[in-house]
């Protein structure tokens, strides 16, 4: 069977769960091969062998913490080399598309980015993307070379399927581009102790009517009793009422939960580009005539300073 | 010392319209009017910026490849105050994808001449957001992406990365590829005065030849990749809306256990 390469993203060997997910596809396809760089690489190995990777090849050096994508391209650049497999899947972060991006163009392979589903199909593997703000759904290919997919969170179920999981270390010599860019400071984000926003399996948002960023200790009580993601739209996000990494937009992340509640956001259609995919999506807003309307599976229309407490307090009594 | 910046923009259907599907499932670009990327406004605003900062003699040149309707976003991006404009316009062009796309201006900005590219973190139509990386690739230059803050001095560009994990200082030297995102800072809107200079700046039109280009290496025939099918989303079902008259959220909270989300 054919090999498919999964790049790992991991912190400290701890596996974020969209590369779980991407097990589950690639083993649709072939038999998953791990790339795992950095510090902790081969901690990765345990938890990529429960979720079906047969083999994982590490790598560690201090360029890939140093320098922006290049010497993880290298890497990345290495491991196809070494393994010619069927297909290469990155997770469709930020930075997994940069990857990506400049692998498929150095291996002479076409790309598909954002893709939310991935079958084995006649001509090589089918990806599934949800465009113009999810309003069509495309089916495509890559018609050249080995085909480079970056998958969003949430597009397959996370699934046990043991397998041996053997590491290997990977051969790299980086590129003399690896070094162009280096890292000069950072600064991790504070946790919250909440889910990731675009890994939530429940997302519960504020826009414009949140009215003010003291405000949103509502929309954070509603979702630490769901045990969700905090979203905001652009207008609350340029409003300075919350931080950027929470916009759920064109401009900001693409969410695709089980369960999406709008607070307070009229639904413009730089914010329905980034929630309509979600499976259930519930609204709470003043204005019977908002659009976010037109989406919901259960509309509230009313005042959510008088609705959001009402529902967090019996949310919280049902839990006992 | 002069600094000459090349600002990568795309002309777009608008978000508004009713976007869709040509027949050869290439994306419809004469039924639905068309603007410059919002997205990149904000690579323009940057340069500007870049420009009234530095004590160097900065040019500005904007470049798209697209249809000839592409000109309105030369012209929008000119009168918001860059100097001179590019337009690669040849029919052979329908179709191509990315991969094609980072080819083309990747010529075009090396025909022009350039210090420093800046480009929109991604197109609002295609929305993949690879075209920096590959621009870097292809110039074989660093490429300093997706960046809220940017600043150039001493043919050194830094700038702040914002990631889900981290936020990141970075730096490099000159010549370089930017990417830069709608945190950067609000895109100025063209002045009168700047929409009737821009009327009499020079806005070049080069060709494939002019790029020593094949028609094969672009275009739907050259795509490395392809399109199936596009279907039309069906319209969600119609929910159940209530209006609160007190219990809005104790019934919000019955529909929420029973779809077994509590």
């Amino acid at each position: 069977m054919a090999e498919v390469l999964v790049f790992v993203d991991h912190v400290d060997g701890a596996v974020r769960k969209p590369t779980l997910e991407l097990l589950t596809l690639a083993r649709r396809i072939g038999e998953p091969v791990a790339v795992a760089l950095g510090a902790g690489a081969e901690n990765t190995a345990a938890a990529l062998a429960e979720h079906g990777a047969v083999k994982v090849l590490t790598h560690d050096a201090s360029e890939y913490a140093d320098y922006l994508v290049v010497p993880k391209v290298d890497a990345l650049q290495a491991a196809v080399e070494a393994v010619s497999p069927a297909a290469v899947l990155v997770p469709s972060s930020a930075e997994g598309k940069e990857i990506a991006a400049r692998l498929a163009l150095r291996i002479g392979s076409g790309i598909i980015t954002d893709a939310t589903d991935i079958e084995a199909g006649d001509e090589g593997p089918v990806a599934t993307q949800s465009v113009f703000a999810a309003s069509f759904t495309t089916k495509s290919r890559v018609s050249k070379g080995t085909p480079v997919i970056t998958v969003k969170p949430n597009s397959a179920a996370v699934e046990a399927a043991p397998a041996a999981g053997a590491v290997e270390a990977l051969a790299v010599t980086f590129s003399a581009q690896a070094t162009g860019t280096k890292v000069t400071g950072r600064t991790p984000r504070e946790s919250t102790g909440r889910p990731e926003l675009t890994e939530a399996a429940i997302v519960v948002s504020g826009g414009r009517g949140v009215n003010g960023a003291e405000n949103f200790a509502l929309i954070e009580s509603l979702a630490d009793s769901l045990g969700a993601a905090v979203g905001a739209s652009r207008a609350a996000v340029d409003a300075g009422w919350y931080p950027h990494t929470n916009q759920v937009g064109q401009t900001g992340k693409s969410v695709s939960p089980q369960l999406y509640i709008a607070n307070g956001i009229s639904g413009a259609i730089q914010h329905r580009a980034g929630m309509q995919t979600s499976k259930t999506i519930v609204a709470v807003n003043k204005d019977a005539e908002a659009p976010i309307f037109d989406l919901v599976d259960y509309g509230v229309v009313g005042d959510l300073f008088d609705v959001v407490p009402q529902l967090t307090e019996e949310i919280n009594t049902r839990k006992g | 010392m002069s600094l000459r910046i090349v600002v990568t923009v795309k002309y777009v259907p608008d978000a508004t319209g009713d976007r869709h599907f040509a027949d050869d499932l290439t994306v419809d670009r004469d039924d639905v009017d068309g603007l410059l990327s919002e997205l990149d406004e904000y690579a323009v605003e940057q340069a500007l910026q870049i420009s009234e900062n530095s004590d160097d003699d900065v040019e500005i040149t904007v470049l798209t490849v697209g249809p000839e309707d592409a000109k309105d976003a030369l012209r929008k991006a000119l009168s918001m105050g860059a100097d001179k404009a590019i337009h690669v316009e040849d029919d052979d062009l329908h179709g191509t994808d990315a991969i094609g796309t980072s080819l083309v201006l990747a010529k075009a900005i090396e025909k022009a001449g350039y210090d420093l590219v800046i480009s929109g973190l991604a197109s609002t139509d295609g929305t993949m957001g690879v075209v920096p990386a590959l621009l870097a690739e292809r110039l074989g230059v660093p490429q300093v992406t997706l960046l809220s803050e940017v600043s150039v001095e001493d043919g050194t560009v830094k700038g702040r990365r914002d990631g889900d994990a981290a936020s990141e200082q970075l730096e490099a030297s000159l010549p370089a590829v930017v990417s830069v995102t709608d945190q950067s800072g609000e895109a100025r809107y063209p002045s009168f005065k700047g929409i009737m200079a821009a009327k009499k700046k020079p806005v070049e039109s080069w060709d494939l030849s002019d790029l020593d280009l094949e028609a094969e290496e672009v275009g739907l025939e050259g795509a490395w990749t392809a399109v199936d099918s596009a279907t039309e989303r069906p319209a969600r079902t119609a929910g159940t809306i209530v209006k609160d008259e007190g219990e809005g959220g104790k019934q919000l909270a019955e529909f929420l256990a029973g779809q077994k989300f509590i």
